[in-house]
């Protein structure tokens, strides 16, 4: 059985709170006294039906506003697979929850209310699970119940949609049309819909393909700690743990350990289960190689072919999450890349996103909480790194806040998915 | 020293495990390697149990180079106690413990009121105390998302202040598996490398890599009472009120907490595979079944994390 992570967006009014209820009620993830508190709460707060939204929304202030604030994981499984599911709020305002939950996303449901079609709110979600590299998206045109379970307003939504996905560098896009009230098409088929010939979510979910492609890319191992047991029988032993974060590492193979560039050949991998002859991502092992040499946390092991860039200067996509504080350009920042930490410096702001317009708005002075924008930052140390959109985790960073320690910012490296630098500005290179 | 010597290891058919086996290494590495002092909370229960397995397998072939910490409540089942010294004897590791009792000898806590005043709430000013007095940056607990709702809101790094306190509604982002674990002075971190797994997982777990646990959690015969439709089990700090009978049956324990709180199950389950069976036949969730100091309020975890609880 293998192990898929979702994220949802959306909020009460489209029917999220509601489509996940059923996914865990009808996987029988909801036990019996969860189920008896959610009925007797919903006597309490509503009256006429059971409100799932107060089994997800677990904050007090949550269930008051009757809001999703923050991500809540939630965990169900069917014969074929397990799923981590991330219920992320849909609000603007926390933007920045949402890609908490969906930045280690492989599928995102998207959630469109179809009577009201494609919303500011769902162009927004779209956006962030192309800017974070989702590659499989499905989209939920919900409350078909309410639309007459009318063939036409479906496809008019999976138009828009589909033009805007393109326009988002997306291509791996399924569209269910479905009422997660009723059960249509969230399990089971739906007999209202006989026109739709495609399978309902949950089938989606189990057969969607999961991490595909990451044991095809280079080998990229970031060491997290050196083990040096100090202990009579382990004399002289020395293991490099971390991480696999793509690629397939071997015994006998030859790696190099940058940015410091020496090399160097795998004489011994132990995985969790024990020593093995190869491991893949993603598998945290401790490694032994043939050489003596000094190799400290936040250096990567990676392939000969096809090397990371090693670079001190960065361009890349950020997503601002500090309400306290802006990004301007000359701000030093403490920079954390995969086992890597150094201080950053913001040495320009290219663009900033226009959610609404996709384009890229110049002359920026600042990004504030929620605002997203390319900038280009200037680092301490080198960094060995991807691009994002080929590398999740050797292309991703956070910046932090060394006064107040906070998490400001994510960071994507290189081009996104869908280009938004300003016209006549050429920031990238 | 066993850590050369775990016996038992996941099959590759377990790809779900192992993928979850995988990143609460990866977190407990991140750690240890970005804290000066962390400690490892163990309960004695089948969760620390599995976190303490896995920090061995993280920290292999060295020793675990952090103490563990027990919050004694002075009212834990005598079976976990045994089992909690067994544990830190065989791998060899440093214990610290809290004593709420010594807190509430020594005036710094007021006793709790009446015959079997659940010690529940005691345990966060002595938590808190012991944090501060061992100079902990970060301590890390086997608490699971699918506990509670309130838990499924938790990060993984979760923030406490100088009171302790947990701050639900200003947590910082938690991207990929980027941990940001920069502290100020005086605050510290709760750090939760099991937080996505469920009880299922725990178990399949504890079956496939052959983890021992203390007795309790399997089939027994237990003198019980029956109070609130909970099967609590006689001890010196439990007796039956007026109107409750005592009667001996065949139970285990699906958590291990206080014993004024924690409540047994019927069950005839005596091996891993065992429980898994009935686990997944059941239609009550752990806590829901045994804990009575979650039945309080509507947001009793909430407000129990807010004041520095695990």
């Amino acid at each position: 059985m293998d192990l898929l992570r979702i994220a949802t967006a959306g909020s009460v009014d489209d029917g999220k709170s509601t489509l996940i209820g059923r996914l865990l009620f009808d996987s029988k993830a909801l036990s019996d006294d969860v189920m008896a508190a959610v009925e007797d709460a919903s006597r309490r707060h509503h009256g006429d039906y059971v409100n799932l939204a107060l089994v997800t929304d677990g904050l007090r202030a949550e269930r008051e506003q009757g809001i999703t604030i923050d991500v809540a994981y939630r965990y169900f499984s069917t014969p074929v697979r397990k799923f981590i599911l991330a219920d992320t709020p849909g609000h603007v305002q926390y933007t920045r929850n949402m890609v908490t939950g969906a930045s280690t996303a492989e599928v995102a449901l998207i959630m469109v209310d179809a009577r009201n079609g494609v919303v500011e709110q769902s162009r927004r979600h779209a956006v962030i699970a192309s800017l974070l590299g989702i590659d499989h998206i499905v989209v939920c045109v919900n409350k078909m119940d309410l639309a007459g379970y009318d063939q036409q307003v479906y496809e008019s939504i999976r138009a828009e949609f589909t033009a805007l996905m393109a326009r988002l560098g997306v291509h791996d896009v399924v569209f269910i049309p479905m009422s997660a009230l009723h059960g249509d098409n969230v399990v089971e088929p739906s007999a209202n819909m006989p026109w739709y010939h495609g399978e309902p979510l949950l089938h989606q979910l189990e057969w969607v393909p999961v991490r595909e492609g990451i044991d095809a890319l280079p080998l990229r191992l970031p060491v997290q700690y050196v083990a040096r047991p100090h202990r009579a029988e382990h004399h002289d032993y020395r293991g490099y743990a971390g991480s696999i974060a793509s690629g397939v590492l071997r015994i006998g193979q030859r790696v190099r350990i940058l940015p410091s560039g020496q090399e160097s050949v795998i004489t011994a991998i132990d995985a969790p289960w024990g020593p093995v002859e190869e491991a893949r991502s993603p598998d945290a092992v401790t490694v032994r190689i043939a050489d003596d040499l000094d190799i400290t946390r936040g250096e990567m092991l990676c392939g000969l072919g096809e090397p990371p860039q090693i670079v001190q200067t960065l361009e890349a996509v950020v997503c601002w999450m500090d309400e306290r504080s802006a990004l301007r350009q000359g701000d030093v920042y403490r920079i954390k890349h995969t086992t890597r930490s150094a201080k950053a410096m913001v040495t320009s702001i290219d663009a900033r996103l226009g959610i609404t317009s996709l384009t890229g708005e110049p002359d920026v002075e600042s990004l504030v909480l929620n605002e997203i924008g390319r900038v280009s930052l200037k680092v301490s140390a080198p960094l060995a790194c991807d691009d994002y959109t080929r590398n999740r985790i050797t292309g991703s960073f956070i910046l932090i806040n060394e006064a107040t320690n906070a998490t400001v910012a994510s960071g994507m490296i290189g081009e996104p998915r869908f280009s938004f630098n300003p016209l006549g500005n050429s920031a990238a290179h | 020293m066993t850590s050369q010597t775990l016996s038992s290891h996941l099959r590759p058919e377990s790809k779900d495990l192992r993928d979850l086996e995988s990143e609460s290494l990866h977190i407990i590495r991140e750690l240890v390697a970005e804290f000066d002092r962390p400690g490892l909370l163990f309960s004695g229960g089948k969760d620390s149990a599995v976190l303490l397995h896995l920090a061995v397998k993280a920290m292999r072939p060295a020793y675990l180079p952090f103490p563990v910490v027990h919050i004694d409540t002075g009212h834990n089942f005598p079976e976990v106690l045994a089992f909690r010294d067994r544990v830190v004897e065989r791998l060899g590791v440093e214990l610290v413990v809290g004593s709420v009792d010594e807190a509430i000898a020594a005036g710094r806590i007021p006793a709790p009121f009446g015959a079997n005043g659940s010690r529940n709430r005691l345990q966060t000013p002595v938590l808190l105390e012991t944090i501060q007095n061992g100079k902990f940056t970060a301590v890390f607990g086997g608490a699971r998302r699918d506990e509670e709702r309130a838990r499924a809101k938790e990060r993984v790094y979760s923030l406490r202040n100088e009171f302790g306190q947990w701050d639900p509604q200003n947590q910082r982002p938690e991207v990929w598996s980027l941990y940001n674990g920069r502290i100020n002075i005086g605050q510290h971190m709760r750090v939760f490398p099991i937080s996505n797994w469920t009880e299922l997982d725990v178990w399949r777990y504890i079956a496939e890599e052959d983890i021992e646990l203390p007795e309790i959690y399997y089939a027994h015969q237990r003198e019980v009472f029956e109070r609130d439709g909970m099967l609590m089990a006689l001890s010196r700090v439990m007796q039956p009120a007026a109107g409750e009978t005592v009667v001996t049956r065949s139970v285990r324990f699906r958590t291990v907490g206080d014993m004024t709180s924690t409540a047994a199950v019927a069950s005839e389950a005596g091996t891993p595979e065992e429980v898994i069976a009935e686990t997944l036949t059941t239609h009550i969730s752990e806590r829901g079944a045994t804990r009575a100091d979650d039945r309080t309020a509507d947001a009793a975890m909430e407000d129990r994390k807010r004041e520095g609880y695990f």
